[in-house]
């Protein structure tokens, strides 16, 4: 059967891709958001994952209010990113691995997770960054990959104790594939951010730390929050946090922290990074 | 609406809701138009033509042509997606973020930075 080597969870801010075309790594707005990686990418280095299933939230790149799935997956030979409309640079294209995604398809809806399928699926910075940060100029892609994209757009949004749940109905699909392969299950977004409104630039440093070490020792914690509450404390798109939540919940058992980074801020956003395996 | 149900008010914010989602369609369409470069350009050169095109009403054309972003907002725009009419514009999200709060990009950005120290 198939093993989940851990998990990643990552903030996916469309300006870090401009941050990496310009190769400003080491600019000192972005040293302390930059330098969070090379631990995570000496431990993907030592476990080695042939596929990564990305958990995020699209951004109006595929999917629009027309029509608004809150659990897609993807199900594609290959998975193309394209213009966005915000001027970052187009990425090239990432192989995506068919047997999983159909035995993931098959096995959230047995388990009762009715999600759509997308034999084509475009996918923006939130997919694309991560993987740009964890496997920075490999073109391509040394992961094959899966994306499955959580509504946190248009609300009401899951909740977060279905979203963990969902999370834990993956991990029992990878871990129930027929395979040899190694899996990295990554999460993508947050931490606090608030982009609209008045309360524009909102952060909350206090309740992002607590949900970072929550999240490894205590991941049902957060689910005690109504997403409107998660709204308020961490901000309108501080909100994907699910995704995090998500990907916590397909490692089973208890889990040891790898390595973690926070850094503020990062454009309108409080940065997280937490790469997490199973104990 | 809302199936009777009471909305959570969170100060300077607007949930973005099925209530938010048919207000705003048109103008969300329109903004979502502009992941192609054709369409930033056809935009760029008549604005006004483009709103119409788009079927945007009164309130949200005001706002999309004088740039006011809580108008937009407002008028049942969602932040996604005119981040996108933002870029035709060169604004980033501190522009925005200080045209909202009624300060300058600098003072938006100092307040980020002293989020990080408290």
């Amino acid at each position: 059967m198939a093993k989940i080597v851990g998990g990643i969870n990552v903030t996916h801010v469309p300006y870090i891709g401009r941050a990496i075309a310009n190769n400003l790594q080491q600019d000192p707005y972005w040293k302390p958001f930059f330098d969070g990686f090379p631990p995570v990418r000496d431990w993907l280095a030592k476990v080695k994952p042939d596929i990564a299933v990305l958990i995020y939230n699209d951004h109006g790149l595929q999917f629009f209010l027309d029509k608004m799935p809150t659990f897609a997956v993807g199900a594609a030979a290959e998975y193309r990113n394209a213009d966005e409309g915000w001027g970052i640079p187009t990425l090239p294209p990432y192989k995506g691995d068919e047997d999983l995604s159909w035995h993931l398809i098959d096995s959230l809806i047995e388990d009762e997770f009715d999600i759509v399928s997308c034999q084509e699926m475009l996918v923006d910075h939130a997919f694309t960054l991560p993987l740009e940060l964890f496997w920075p100029g490999q073109h391509p892609c040394p992961v094959r990959t899966v994306p499955i994209n959580i509504n946190t757009v248009q609300f009401p949004l899951p909740k977060a104790s279905r979203c963990f749940k969902f999370g834990q109905a993956i991990g029992r699909a990878i871990e129930s594939w027929d395979s040899d392969a190694r899996v990295v299950v990554i999460g993508t977004g947050g931490l606090s951010h608030q982009l609209e409104g008045k309360r524009a630039g909102f952060i909350n440093k206090e309740f992002d730390l607590m949900f970072m070490d929550k999240l490894v020792t205590d991941p049902l914690w957060v689910t005690r929050y109504t997403v409107p509450e998660l709204v308020e404390l961490t901000g309108t798109q501080g909100v994907e946090l699910l995704n995090w939540l998500t990907c916590r919940g397909a490692l089973s058992g208890d889990v040891t922290k790898v390595h973690a980074n926070y850094h503020i801020p990062i454009s309108n956003t409080a940065s997280g990074l937490l790469a997490m395996q199973v104990a | 609406m809302n199936g009777g149900k009471q909305k959570k008010v969170i100060p300077g914010t607007t949930l973005f809701d099925g209530d938010m989602a048919r207000k705003g369609y048109a103008l969300n369409k329109m903004c979502f138009s502009f992941n192609s470069a054709d369409n930033r350009a056809e935009f760029k050169a008549d604005p006004a033509a483009y709103c119409d095109k788009w079927g945007l009403n009164a309130e949200q054309k005001k706002a999309v042509l004088s740039l006011q972003v809580l108008d937009m907002l407002a008028a049942g725009g969602n932040a996604y997606y005119l981040a996108k009419l933002g870029g035709i514009y060169g604004l980033d999200m501190q522009d925005i973020g200080a045209q909202q709060t009624g300060v300058t990009k600098d003072e938006f950005k100092a307040k980020l930075v002293a989020a990080g120290r408290g």
